[in-house]
Formats: C-alpha cells, sequence, structure tokens
C-alpha cells in the first residue's frame, strides 16, 4: 500500500531512531512511505498558542501539499502525536466549519495553493498497523520473539486523543500496543498510567512539575516489573529518556528505564540487528533488557588496522612465543 | 497555577476578562486533551485554552512569561526555516531563561549531541517565501476578526 508520509521535524533529529526503525520495517509490513516534499513545521503546541488562523494556515499548508502530490495514495500518514493531532484537528475542522475553511483558503490563496477539505485522510502509523494491518498479521511476519522480555506500553497523548475521527474504542484505555507486544512474543507488563502525560514542552517552563510527571512514569513503570518502555510519540521518549538523570538527581532516586519506540520493538521482533534499528541512540541504554534474553549488536570480526602487502619487502617477524623458533 | 479550569471558565462567564487573560493557567496546559475527552458537556476545553493563550498574547497580557518565551522562539524558527530547529530554540530559550540544573542540562545537551541526535544547522524548507506570504494573509486575517 503507498501512503503519504509527514514524518515531522523530531523525527528528522532528536527522534532519527524512529526515523530509521519506520523505514527498516515499512518493506515487511507491505507499507510504501513517500515523504511530503517541502513540508513544513506544523508548529507542535507552541505556534497555535499565539496564533489562530496562522497555526490552521501553517499546518493546512501540508494537507494542501499532500492533496497535490497523492499520487494514488489518499492517506497522509503522521508518526509524531504531535503533528498527528495537528494534521488531523486541521482536517477535522476545516471540514466541519466553513468559516475556518474559508479563512484558511483565503490565506493558503497567498501562496498559491488551496485545500479541498475532505480530500486527505489523515492517520496515525499505529492506527495504520493496528487497524488496517492487525497485529495478528504482524505476528506471523516475526523472525525472533522476543520471550522473555518485560515491555510496558506508553501511548502518552495525543494519538488517543482527541481523536478527532473516532479511530479508537476506547482512548482511555487502548489496546493497540498491547496487541503489538504479544504480536512480537514479549512479556507485556501492566502498566496503568499508559496514557498519562510525559508533561510535554513543561520541562522548558517549570522543570519541577515536569520532573514529577516524569517520576510518576518512570516509578510506575519500575514498580510494574518492566525491562523497558515502549512508544509513540517522539516528545515523550526524549522527556522520559532525556529528562531522566536530572530526575534521579532531583528527587535521590536510581532508576533506570530505558524506553525505545514501537516500531525499534517490531524491528528487532523481525529478527534486525538493534543497530539497523537505531538501538543505541538513547541515552537510558536499552541494550542490557536487550542483552538479557540475547538481543545484541553481532562484534564486528577484529580484523588488523594495516593487513599486509603480498608486494611489499618481507618484514622481520617475532617469534609467537618466547623460544618457539629459536 | 492561579486559577483552576473551574474557576477560570466560571471567570469567564462571569465577564471577568482581565483577570482571565492574567491568568497564568492556560500556559499550565500541556494538552494532554484527557478534560476534553472526558467532559460531559463536550467542551473543547483544551481548544478553549489555545484560544485563552492567543487572545492574552495578542492583547500583550503575557509579559515576562517563560511559556510565551518558549512559543515565540519556536515560532520564529518556523516563519525563518519553515522547521524547528531544536538546537537553536534551546540554545535561545536558556540563555533567556537559564535552568536550575545547568550541568544536568549540559549534560544532557551533550549526550544528545553525541548520540548525533541534535543537528548544528537548521533545515530549511524551498518555499520559505510562499509559508511567510501564507503566515502574513492569515495574520490580516486574523486582526480583521
Amino acid at each position: 500500500m503507498k501512503y503519504l508520509f509527514y514524518p515531522g521535524c523530531s523525527l528528522h533529529s532528536t527522534s532519527s531512531a524512529y526515523l530509521d526503525s519506520l523505514h527498516a520495517i515499512e518493506g515487511k509490513l507491505g507499507f510504501e512511505l513517500s515523504e511530503v516534499e517541502d513540508w513544513n513545521c506544523c508548529g507542535a503546541n507552541e505556534y497555535i498558542a499565539l496564533h489562530r488562523i496562522p497555526s490552521y494556515a501553517l499546518i493546512a499548508r501540508n494537507l494542501a501539499l499532500a492533496e497535490e502530490q497523492q499520487n494514488g495514495a489518499q492517506t497522509l500518514v503522521a508518526a509524531c502525536s504531535a503533528c498527528y493531532v495537528n494534521l488531523a484537528r486541521t482536517a477535522k475542522y476545516m471540514g466541519t466549519d466553513k468559516e475556518l475553511n474559508a479563512r484558511v483558503n483565503d490565506a493558503l490563496g497567498a501562496g498559491g495553493m488551496h485545500y479541498t477539505a475532505g480530500s486527505v485522510e489523515v492517520r496515525h502509523i499505529l492506527d495504520l498497523m493496528c487497524n488496517k494491518l492487525g497485529a495478528c498479521k504482524i505476528k506471523k511476519m516475526v523472525e525472533r520473539p522476543l520471550s522473555g522480555l518485560r515491555v510496558a506500553p506508553y501511548y502518552g497523548c495525543m494519538v488517543l486523543r482527541p481523536d478527532p475521527d473516532n479511530r479508537w474504542r476506547d482512548p482511555e484505555s487502548p489496546t493497540a500496543l498491547e496487541e503489538l507486544i504479544l504480536a512480537t512474543g514479549a512479556d507485556l507488563v501492566d502498566f496503568p498510567l499508559r496514557t498519562h502525560c510525559c508533561s510535554g514542552h513543561m520541562p522548558q517552563i517549570t522543570t519541577e512539575t515536569s520532573l514529577d510527571l516524569i517520576r510518576r512514569l518512570v516509578e510506575g513503570a519500575v514498580k510494574s516489573g518492566a525491562d523497558l518502555l515502549i512508544t509513540t510519540c517522539p516528545l515523550c521518549q526524549l522527556n522520559i529518556d532525556g529528562y531522566q538523570a536530572q530526575m534521579n538527581k532531583f528527587f535521590g532516586t536510581s532508576y533506570s528505564m530505558p524506553i525505545i519506540f514501537f516500531t525499534q520493538l517490531i524491528g528487532l521482533a523481525f529478527g534486525l540487528s538493534p543497530k539497523a534499528v537505531g538501538i543505541g541512540k538513547e541515552i537510558v541504554s536499552a541494550a542490557p533488557a536487550l542483552a538479557r534474553i540475547g538481543v545484541k549488536e553481532e562484534a564486528a570480526p577484529v580484523t588488523s588496522r594495516r593487513p599486509p602487502k603480498d608486494t611489499g619487502l618481507p618484514m622481520p617477524r617475532m617469534p609467537k612465543a618466547y623460544g618457539d623458533e629459536l | 497555577m492561579d486559577h483552576t479550569p473551574r474557576r477560570l471558565f466560571a471567570l469567564i462567564k462571569a465577564g471577568e476578562m482581565e483577570e482571565v487573560l492574567q491568568s497564568n493557567t492556560p500556559w499550565y496546559c500541556v494538552s494532554c486533551y484527557f478534560c476534553m475527552i472526558r467532559c460531559p458537556q463536550e467542551i473543547h476545553i483544551t481548544d478553549l485554552m489555545y484560544g485563552l493563550k492567543t487572545l492574552a498574547y495578542q492583547r500583550g497580557y503575557t509579559h515576562n512569561n517563560k511559556a510565551t518565551h518558549l512559543s515565540t522562539t519556536f515560532a520564529g524558527y518556523i516563519e525563518r526555516y519553515g522547521r524547528a530547529f531544536e538546537l537553536g530554540i534551546a540554545a535561545r530559550h536558556y540563555l533567556r531563561h537559564p535552568p536550575k540544573d545547568l550541568l544536568g542540562t549540559g549534560r544532557m545537551g551533550t549526550a544528545m549531541i553525541l548520540k548525533g541526535r541534535l543537528k548544528f544547522l537548521p533545515e530549511r524548507i524551498k518555499g520559505t517565501t510562499q509559508l511567510n506570504k501564507i503566515l502574513t494573509r492569515a495574520k490580516e486575517l486574523e486582526t480583521a476578526l
């Protein structure tokens, strides 16, 4: 299946592991993701805090680009939660609010663009995997079952909520990541805080508040006995992974809870090497947890730094051990 | 947070807009959308919070507010390059509001750079002029409201 793909800024920088692992598994899943050309940032939840119409216009430029570039693919797939919710909300509101639609298209017109409401369907990659492909199909593709690895799912907020297109049966108690974890053969850990907030952009604003939210999640995951967390959101990954050291210092704790993207876990179950799915880019290393079930990077064969040339002069050789050739 | 969301909405109903726009409550909203799916009246609370933020910002109520500064820094990069530039945003924001745990933040930044997760140069889209034309027109439409 062909899909238009909107990676978003995070996947090009702070969450490159997400992009790498997604590209590593897309072929096997039967997806063909072609990146929307010249996409711009969706503004996350910063631009919309300052301007209303410009923020919708900023997002709608991407929808207009997707409409122009759709080549048999009507679905625009986003991987980042904030990008997904921004694109989905704008597409929805432009369909339901005629005045907004007119204003946004007026603004787009200044750049020679137009978006016809309803021409692009916005979906998240998790929604596509679970609701379109199905976890049982993914289970059949697994080549290396991750049995023994205790994995806790962590959704974050915006993939499930506000759910403008009713993609999920119950946004408060979802089962999508759970199904995927079971499909990979890993052990599912019950993690009640799986839909709670990671504090979003709060580390830059009120650090104490955000560190407390991060502590709740990390402590919850440790107490539920998980080896690692999997997530769908670049910002959740960054907050829980990057701020864990500061959180430990602030609360005097010594937790170590690695968090990776769900696509990385699926890639590992597909038999890909940890490096191919971007393991190693996380700050709290997932390697010890993966080594426990025998998934590790194969050591590169030891080669001498400068192989001897056949044409060169014979070099004097040292006897292997004292007395060998003497 | 100086007012709880309930009190904030009661203040709006009472017409105390001055007090509402001065409040820092909307700036504490991280848009987790939990309230929105639980609200029995189906009020779009998160969208309302965004609305209050834009009103406060556009009417100049948010001087010396860390959250506004983060948003304006972020928006500046988008308008200039078309994409967000994490290293630039973090550097500018932290120069203006130094983090309390300077060492920890420094360590995190170094780790991010060593892992190849922070780019040193921003990505620029081809259509920056087009994007700015769109945004300028959109801002005109917004002030005309």
